[in-house]
């Protein structure tokens, strides 16, 4: 449970960074989640369907792209659009290619690989770790990307560059970065990610598409960028966190705890709420952030 | 001193022999059908301190600008040693070896020194950051500069000053022949600006060439070796500093020319409206900006505050508004002490407020004229009853000050933004005088309007004096202060330098002490 | 009005792309929504909610703030109005209908003023908060719903029905259309009121247009995000009541269906004006309500409305900047014109 968010907030981290607010993560998900499925479906392999569903959110990342930082559009009403339209398209799209009222046909999907059997019998822990991973090869995958992430973010010249563009464009541009530039790649970026994100629903724990199945990721997966302070391990943790939350949710419900599930599914939010509001220690998004940049 | 000025002098004639390092050929910047430059020509020889004097709004930074590569100039062209050159971005500016050090430092608070620097540059192989080489580098370069700086410190740790070095180095380290800083003791201290003359003596050494841009005259003749005169948009005149002295530097940059002397009776005060005793504010970088700060000012008189910009003028008018709470120090208005007041309260007494800037706090540019007429006392009656507006009212009072203040425009539901400046600036006359305030605070009222406007706006203020309120006019345009003031104050570095009656005023002295360099009875 | 019209061929593109008849879609979208007594009566019951989110958006952003929390508003406010509807028996219909009502506003006004509150106390973006609390709003129903305030013996998750005298009375007979409608007006007229006829509604738009300038007034621009964020989160609040007291008559888990980021689409493409968002509302209305019969009949997915909405929005958000540009050229050219470069003394207003 923790994947998807994992990975959506990783690539939605480059892109606030670089001081670009995409509450269209939601959106973005929702496509991915639809093209991996009929990407497998049409082309027989999941891994292609994953391709596919990274193109869909490459796609849909462009359109968000042309319009906040060409036309200088509200981030945050073309994100808003984009769910819309993710809800409606995603919707009609798949009445269309599967039909009304069938049964979802069998496509190829990503297939649980055991969990190391030693590490699973190391009692509890690996009970939980076997919980929080609902081990598919995406997993494995998926693990590199914090460290990955961090060494491009912090070790290296386009990761400066990100970060600076985030906090003061303007400074940027008077040592000759070309701030657009950088905010398309990193959007782009994170529609990469977010894409995947979504085929991970769609093939890696489902193995179908389900109308408004992201149910909430996309958000958590902002959630968990700003409740992990920005940084690549903080989104790792929050991710880790939000997810066994997610999981632990459908096992508190079956031992009837008495502690409501809905009040584990409410705490990202909380936190993330409790974050922003300087609770959970000093909390500073990047300075620039929701702002278009307006070259004089 | 004089003789080492002298050899620099000889030195310099020597080394145009040679193509001086930068040349600006008949450059000319429009913004949107607005001149900032026009038919520039200036040239900058190697190793030399060059000044750019001027008022705000004279062009100064706008030409800097273009040099750098951030605006394209409308017309005209650049040589960089004697070769044409098209400089289309900073990039190209810092590939050529031209470092800018704005005004508003262009460093990211978020990240450390050692980053601020390699940012947009290679370093390293294949796009991996090598910092710990940079660091060395950075320390290396700090010490032949005498300069002291941790590279690995977050800039939002360093004190202004060292913000300042570190721009510099910044441009250094990527290489820059030459360096332009644009106003760069505005937000020093007395000492931090010392440090920086050592420092720009250090480069010239190393043969490096600054431009320096500023409006204080001390400063220009304490640090430079030539000075170009920038006003309106174009260079009067390129001089040799030793060949000058800061009366005739004061002169040149405020033109010379007199304005045409407005009619006006002479005046009857009345009593004290105004009295500020001993106040001390802190601007917003927390650096003191009025220090022991006391006048006062009686109904039927116009106070003018004379200064170069920057020297605590916006600060006492905030402090006046209740926008800016003193450290120390009182304002009494009408003989009330306004300490812990609101801006509200303020108003209350009778304050109108012809504000700095316009657009960001006279008008709201999205509403129309008659919401804009009301934004003073939309609160109370005549404007409002039990929270509710009476548009009937004011529709009809809107109508009355368009017509009375000559205000063009289709309607009263016209948008101020569609508006010229001068329109805009007489329906906020309208607005502030309308209420019959006591005090006026008249900031750079004609800034930006023409001669028809300024002159119009001029009228309206004296007939407000002659109905007994006190006026407070605060600009940088000398010849404004000179036509209407009955009482001239000279502000510098937050504090009243002289004081004299108008009818005593003459030119040179008040240029003096603008520039800090004489002190008068006060 | 243009981007409408794109937005509609666009869709027709889809639809017909899709393979399914385009003209008959229409058709039966128009019979579906206007073509007898029920339809229009349905068109209207999809008008009020849509009135209630769309003020909410633009209320806020009236005040330069960014609402997307009218979902979370909402749920909120069906809550409080259920409370009242469910456990308070024995008052005059008129008078239970009055304060079931009421507390919608206020229990959505309260959700609201959290994010205000968040804002201005902690400096926390608006825009996060109001997305969060959509989800804890959301979480908290579902628990209510099949926890505290569950229907005994608790087969489905809902809470018992309202009582019968906090019903919205409904005034067209054989339809459902209630009196949710007329509030919705209501809410237009007062939102036209408070903005442009109130001292608070002319301090709300200053601070929005201008903070800077308000403070200079001597305005409170706090003051101001924390009475609008009430008032927007109220009549997002009064989405959530109408619907509850109107229609479902009980509390169920997830009753909105993402009705407050409709109210997105209506105030944009209203551009935060009681008569926009008036128009705008009743064109998603009838598209909405005759999207069913469309379903039926012509195959065509009901979520193609959604598609319709959101091309609304993007081009609406595309189309403010085409025209900025535009007009900011024509300022430039006509200054131009004004000011011949030769000319000396030219006004030197640098911008």
């Amino acid at each position: 449970m923790a994947m998807p968010i994992l990975i959506a907030g990783m690539g939605f981290l480059f892109s606030e960074r670089a001081g670009v607010v995409n509450i269209g993560a939601e959106g973005i998900m929702l496509f991915g989640a639809l093209a991996g499925v009929v990407g497998a479906l049409y082309l027989n392999s999941a891994w292609l369907g994953l391709l596919a569903a990274m193109l869909a959110g490459l796609l849909v990342a462009a359109i968000f792209a042309l319009l906040t930082v060409s036309l200088h559009a509200d981030q945050i009403v073309v994100g808003a659009g984009i769910n819309i339209l993710a809800a409606g398209l995603t919707t009609t799209v798949n009445r269309i290619v599967f039909g009304m009222n069938a049964t979802p046909p069998a496509i190829p999907s990503f297939h649980v690989l055991p969990f190391p059997d030693a590490l699973a019998r190391i009692s509890w822990l690996g009970e939980i770790l076997s919980t929080i991973f609902s081990q598919n090869i995406l997993v494995y995958l998926a693990l590199f990307i914090a460290p990955l992430s961090q060494y491009f973010l912090f070790h290296t010249e386009i990761g400066l560059k990100i970060r600076a563009v985030g906090e003061y464009p303007k400074a940027c541009d008077t040592v000759g970065i070309d701030v657009v530039r950088v905010r398309y790649g990193t959007i782009l970026f994170s529609g990469l990610l977010g894409g995947a994100a979504g085929a991970y629903l769609s093939l890696g724990v489902l193995s179908f598409f389900m109308e408004s199945m992201t149910a909430g990721r996309g958000f958590i997966a902002l959630a968990a960028v700003v409740f992990g302070k920005y940084t690549p391990y903080g989104v790792l943790g929050a991710a880790l966190l939000f997810g066994a939350g997610l999981s632990l949710e459908s096992r508190l419900q079956a031992l009837g705890t008495g502690i409501p599930y809905q009040f584990i599914l409410m705490a990202p939010y909380i936190l993330t709420i409790l974050t922003l509001a300087g609770f959970v220690g000093r909390n500073k998004g990047p300075a620039a952030s929701g702002i278009p940049y307006i070259k004089e | 001193m004089a003789n080492k000025k002298q050899m620099d002098n000889q030195a310099l004639t020597q080394k145009q022999t040679t193509p001086p390092l930068l040349e600006m050929r008949h450059i000319s910047k429009y913004f949107a059908g607005v001149r900032a430059n026009h038919n520039i020509n200036l040239q900058i020889c190697q190793g030399e301190v060059h000044a750019l004097l001027g008022e705000n709004g004279a062009g100064k930074s706008t030409l800097m600008n273009i040099l750098y590569g951030l605006y394209p100039p409308t017309a005209g062209k650049i040589y960089w040693k004697g070769q044409a050159v098209d400089i289309q971005s900073p990039k190209d500016a810092i590939a050529l070896g031209i470092g800018m050090v704005h005004q508003h430092f262009m460093l990211i608070p978020a990240l450390s020194v050692v980053e601020n620097v390699v940012l947009g540059m290679n370093c390293g192989r294949q796009g991996r950051l090598n910092l710990n080489e940079a660091a060395k580098k950075i320390e290396a370069l700090a010490k032949a500069y005498n300069m002291s700086l941790d590279p690995w410190a977050k800039v939002w740790q360093l004190s202004v000053g060292q913000q300042q070095r570190l721009e510099i180095l910044k441009a250094l380290y990527k290489g820059a022949d030459l360096l332009i800083l644009d106003e760069p003791t505005a937000v020093l201290t007395p000492q931090e600006t010392e440090e920086l003359f050592n420092m720009i003596r250090r480069l010239t050494e190393a043969n490096h060439t600054v431009i320096f841009i500023s409006h204080k005259l001390n400063e220009i003749m304490a640090i430079c070796d030539r000075v170009s005169i920038l006003r309106l948009g174009e260079i009067t005149s390129t001089i040799h500093v030793c060949d000058t002295c800061q009366q005739t530097l004061a002169r040149l940059m405020m033109g010379g020319e007199e304005l045409s002397a407005i009619e006006k009776k002479p005046a009857s005060l009345h009593e004290t409206v105004l009295e500020c005793t001993k106040l001390c504010c802190r601007n917003t970088r927390g650096l003191m900006a009025l220090k022991d700060l006391s006048l006062s000012l009686a109904g039927g008189e116009i106070l003018g505050i004379a200064g170069v910009d920057g020297n605590g003028q916006s600060e006492l008018a905030d402090a006046i508004c209740g926008l800016l709470t003193p450290e120390s120090g009182k304002v009494r208005i009408n003989g009330v002490d306004m300490a812990g007041k609101s801006a509200r309260a303020f108003l209350e007494q009778g304050v109108g407020h012809i504000p700095e800037d316009r657009h960001r706090r006279g008008v709201v540019l999205s509403m129309n004229i008659r919401e804009n007429f009301i934004l003073m006392n939309y609160y109370k009656a005549p404007m409002s009853h039990k929270h509710l507006l009476d548009w009937k009212l004011i529709d009809r009072l809107t109508d009355e000050a368009m017509a009375s203040y000559q205000v063009k425009a289709p309607d009263r539901d016209a948008l101020m933004q569609n508006l010229s400046g001068g329109n805009q600036q007489k329906i906020v006359l309208a607005r502030e005088l309308s209420k019959a305030p006591s005090l006026l605070i008249a900031m750079h009222p004609s800034r930006g309007l023409d001669f028809g406007a300024t002159a119009y706006v001029h009228n309206r203020i004296i007939e407000a004096r002659d109905r007994g309120c006190a006026v407070l006019l605060i600009s940088t345009e000398i010849e404004e202060i000179l036509a209407l003031s009955d009482r001239v104050a000279v502000l510098y570095e937050g504090e009243v330098v002289g004081q004299m009656p108008a009818a005593e005023v003459k030119t040179d002295t008040l240029g003096l002490m603008m520039a800090g360099a004489l002190r008068g009875a006060g | 009005m243009a981007s409408v019209l794109l937005a509609f061929v666009v869709s027709g593109v889809i639809i017909h792309l899709c393979g399914l008849d385009v003209i008959s879609a229409a058709k039966n979208m128009i019979e579906g929504s206007l073509g007898s007594k029920n339809a229009i009566a349905e068109s209207l019951l999809k008008m009020g909610p849509l009135i209630f989110t769309g003020l909410a958006y633009a209320l806020a952003a009236r005040c330069g703030l960014v609402n997307i929390g009218a979902e979370g508003q909402l749920y909120i406010g069906g809550l409080t109005a259920a409370l009242v509807g469910i456990y308070i028996p024995n008052l005059p219909a008129p008078l239970h209908q009055l304060f079931a009502v009421l507390a919608g506003f206020v229990g959505g006004g309260l959700w609201g003023f959290l994010s205000g509150w968040l804002k201005v106390r902690f400096g926390s973006s608006e825009v996060i908060t109001t997305i969060m609390l959509n989800y804890v709003a959301q979480y908290l129903i579902n628990y209510l719903v099949s926890g505290p305030l569950e229907e005994p013996p608790g087969t489905f998750p809902q809470s018992r029905p309202i009582v019968e005298s906090s019903q919205l009375t409904r005034f067209l007979p054989g339809t459902r259309l209630h009196i949710g409608i007329f509030i919705a007006l209501l809410c237009l007229v007062l939102f036209y009121f408070f903005l442009w006829k109130t001292t608070h509604g002319y301090e709300t738009r200053v601070v929005g247009a201008n903070p800077e300038a308000a403070s200079y007034a001597g305005m409170k621009p706090s003051s101001s995000v924390l009475l609008c964020m009430f008032l927007a989160g109220g009549c997002a609040g009064l989405a959530g009541a109408t619907d509850i007291l109107g229609i479902q008559w009980r509390l169920m888990p997830n009753f909105s269906n993402g009705a407050g980021f409709d109210g997105i689409a209506v105030a944009l493409l209203g551009h935060n004006t009681p008569l926009g968002i008036f128009f705008a509302a009743a064109l998603f209305g009838i598209v909405r309500s005759g999207a069913n019969l469309m379903q039926m009949l012509s195959k065509v997915p009901v979520s193609i409305v959604n598609i319709l909405q959101a091309l609304v929005v993007l081009f609406v958000a595309a189309s403010n900047i085409v025209f900025l540009i535009a007009r900011r050229r024509a300022i430039a050219r006509a200054a131009r014109r004004d000011s011949a470069p030769e000319e000396p003394n030219a006004p030197s207003e640098i911008p």
